[in-house]
């Protein structure tokens, strides 16, 4: 019977464990081995940490690095200041077909590909688009207006992305809140402020940070956006690596950088969580 | 004749037995090189299947490299990214010339490939499709752009586009009197010239509209008006000309960039005999003029001219006069490890402010 149940746990994990190890693990150590090697010369190569020098010598990568975790954490914050009245809403006000039909809404436009959004994103805000042209029709504005290729129009993509994948935890969490705590802040003569601060947002935190976390996991990530909606100026980490990888042949930096990104971007999340008094644990749990 | 061609072919793949039987020919192309009408002709005439992935040289390049050159039978790289990525990665396999039928090919072009892409005295690559870069300009809008440098004049501030690759930095450097072409063999050279290069794409940043990416993106722009002048393809400027008359291309003063587009044979790839069995198939001369009618370019097959679209001649003649044509700066090959210092120039380009 133990012996049996040992199988069965095996079996369970088995897929998750060959997902892990054969599309995770085995290929970034191997990146991670491409990362070491330097060129010397043609098609020779030897092992050094060359390639992490350069990420630390050429300002250019940093501040394209830093840039886009900037950029990625004000996506998060915009998200979660627009996600959380919408998810309080549906999980506390709305009621019965309303809430499905709110909830349904939020994940209508996921039903269509990410680079089909950005397009409709394109259409709307270019010069000869239709935001441009109904100022322009409302008088509001004499010539054509430009809104799109700039960081405003990636940070309108990225927080669009993402919206989503905030909703979606901030509302299983807050449905899980009874609404007799919140009456009973009330009956106690607590006001809306002192209820949200003390009773409501506490409860939510931990669909708060997990939403955060893989928003602004996507939003790093992100290579579709900020290429397609940003500009002239607009250098995205991924972008960089990208180019490395496919049009420079320099596959040694690019594992580089690759591996950057994963460490920094942990070090962010592990630096957050710190710093907001959350653990990863409480989160999942 | 036809049917006894037919039967010849017939009786030679009886003979031969395996190595004629129905065979998948996986091929890595451009957008356009291998329409469905030419895709369906040959599978009806030879009864293999072709399967064509589309892409552009830096991709077929890294996807080769991913493989060691497997997972394609045939690719098609431009001639001057063959030499320098087979010494570095070794993704190709000598060709077979006597399985090439010459006679198909223009004898100038198919000698100036086989020397560009010869490496350790063995042939590479077979010309296939060729054609060139310069200026998409609106005439009514920027008649006064005549050269890349124009593009950061006063006058077409802000509307104007270009793509952040090395075409660019290429093209630049002609108009800016250097010969970057010359200085390929001398590293320390090609850096001072692209140096100057980068100072004056900075320079012009703020007339930029956007770097462009994709062709689609590019069509885009200049359709809407938004762009007046573009670095761009001949064909582009063709294509847009047949929407709005003022839209074409200009050869640059300073020359067009031309380019050739080859066959080449992956070192892994599987169905050698069915790639050269393509590669003679559709350098036919009716063949490529239907390529031709599809892709926009000319191949480099001879007698092919004839049957390719007074429209298509008429716009050719018009974006090329003969001395503009004489002056067309065709690509050497790339030596291997000079995209390092292209990639550092465009990577500050873009992030500068």
């Amino acid at each position: 019977m133990k012996n049996g149940a040992r199988i069965g746990l095996a079996l369970l994990l088995m897929p998750m464990l060959l997902w892990l190890s054969l599309l995770i693990v085995i290929p970034h150590i191997d990146m991670f081995l491409v990362s070491l090697r330097e060129r010397v010369g043609v098609g020779e190569y030897q092992i050094s940490f060359a390639n992490y020098l350069t990420f630390f010598q050429e300002p250019l990568y940093l501040w394209t690095f830093l840039r886009t975790a900037v950029m990625s954490i004000l996506a998060t914050i915009i998200t979660l200041l627009i996600a959380f009245p919408v998810s309080y809403f549906i999980a506390k006000i709305a009621r019965g077909r309303t809430r499905s039909a709110l909830f349904l809404l939020c994940l209508v436009p996921f039903w269509v590909s990410e680079l089909v959004r950005t397009f409709g994103w394109m259409i709307l805000l270019r010069e000869t688009g239709i935001l441009s042209n109904l100022l322009q029709w409302a008088g509001l504005v004499s010539g054509p207006v430009e809104m799109l290729y700039n960081d405003a129009a990636i940070m309108v993509g990225l927080v669009y992305t993402s919206m989503l994948f905030m909703v979606v935890p901030l509302v299983t969490t807050l449905e899980s809140l009874p609404d007799e705590v919140i009456e009973a802040g009330y009956d106690l003569g607590g006001t809306n402020t002192s209820v949200m601060r003390e009773i409501v947002i506490p409860h939510a935190a931990p669909g708060i940070v997990s939403g955060s976390i893989v928003v602004f996991m996507l939003s790093l990530g992100n290579y579709l956006t900020p290429t397609m909606l940003g500009g002239k100026d607009s250098l995205w980490f991924t972008e960089l690596i990208y180019s490395q990888f496919i049009v420079r042949f320099n596959w040694e930096l690019g594992a580089a950088f690759g591996f950057m990104l994963l460490l920094l971007s942990s070090l962010i999340v592990w630096g957050m969580l710190r710093l907001t008094g959350q653990t990863l644990e409480r989160t999942m749990g | 004749m036809k049917t006894q061609l037919l039967m010849a072919t017939t009786a030679l793949a009886v003979t031969f037995g395996a190595g004629a039987q129905a065979d998948t020919l996986r091929l890595l192309t451009w957008g356009g090189y291998a329409p469905e009408d030419v895709v369906a002709k040959f599978e009806e005439q030879t009864g293999h299947t072709v399967e064509v992935t589309k892409s552009n040289n830096e991709e077929m390049i890294a996807k080769l490299r991913a493989t060691g050159g497997g997972g394609f039978d045939l690719a098609q790289p431009s001639q001057d990214r063959i030499a320098g990525p087979q010494a570095e990665f070794g993704i190709y396999k000598p060709m077979d010339l006597s399985k090439i039928n010459a006679d198909l090919f223009i004898p100038s072009m198919l000698d100036a490939t086989k020397a560009n892409t010869t490496v350790d005295g063995e042939v590479y690559g077979v010309p296939h499709v060729w054609g060139t870069s310069g200026l998409v300009v609106n005439t009514a809008e920027a008649g006064s752009v005549k050269d890349y440098t124009d593009l950061c004049s006063e006058d077409v501030a802000g509307k104007v586009s270009y793509r952040l690759k090395r075409p660019t930095l290429i093209g630049f450097a002609f108009a800016m009197g250097e010969d970057p072409f010359a200085a390929y063999g001398d590293p320390a050279k090609y850096e001072e010239i692209m140096g100057k290069v980068e100072e004056a794409l900075i320079a012009c940043k703020p007339n930029v509209k956007t770097y462009w990416g994709g062709g689609d993106e590019l069509m885009g722009l200049v359709r809407s008006g938004e762009v007046v002048a573009s670095m761009a393809w001949d064909t582009g400027g063709w294509k847009l000309n047949e929407d709005n008359p003022d839209v074409t291309f200009v050869a640059p003063a300073s020359g067009a960039l031309g380019w050739v587009d080859t066959f080449a044979l992956p070192a892994k790839g599987k169905a050698d005999d069915v790639a050269y069995e393509w590669i003679n198939f559709v350098m036919q001369p009716e063949i490529a003029a239907m390529i031709t009618a599809a892709a926009g370019n000319f191949t480099a097959s001879q007698g092919a001219d004839e049957f390719a679209s007074d429209a298509l001649k008429a716009r050719y003649q018009a974006s090329f006069p003969p001395e503009a044509i004489d002056n067309i700066k065709w690509y050497p090959p790339v030596p291997a490890g000079l995209e390092v210092i292209e990639g550092g120039v465009l990577d500050r380009v873009k992030a500068a402010n």
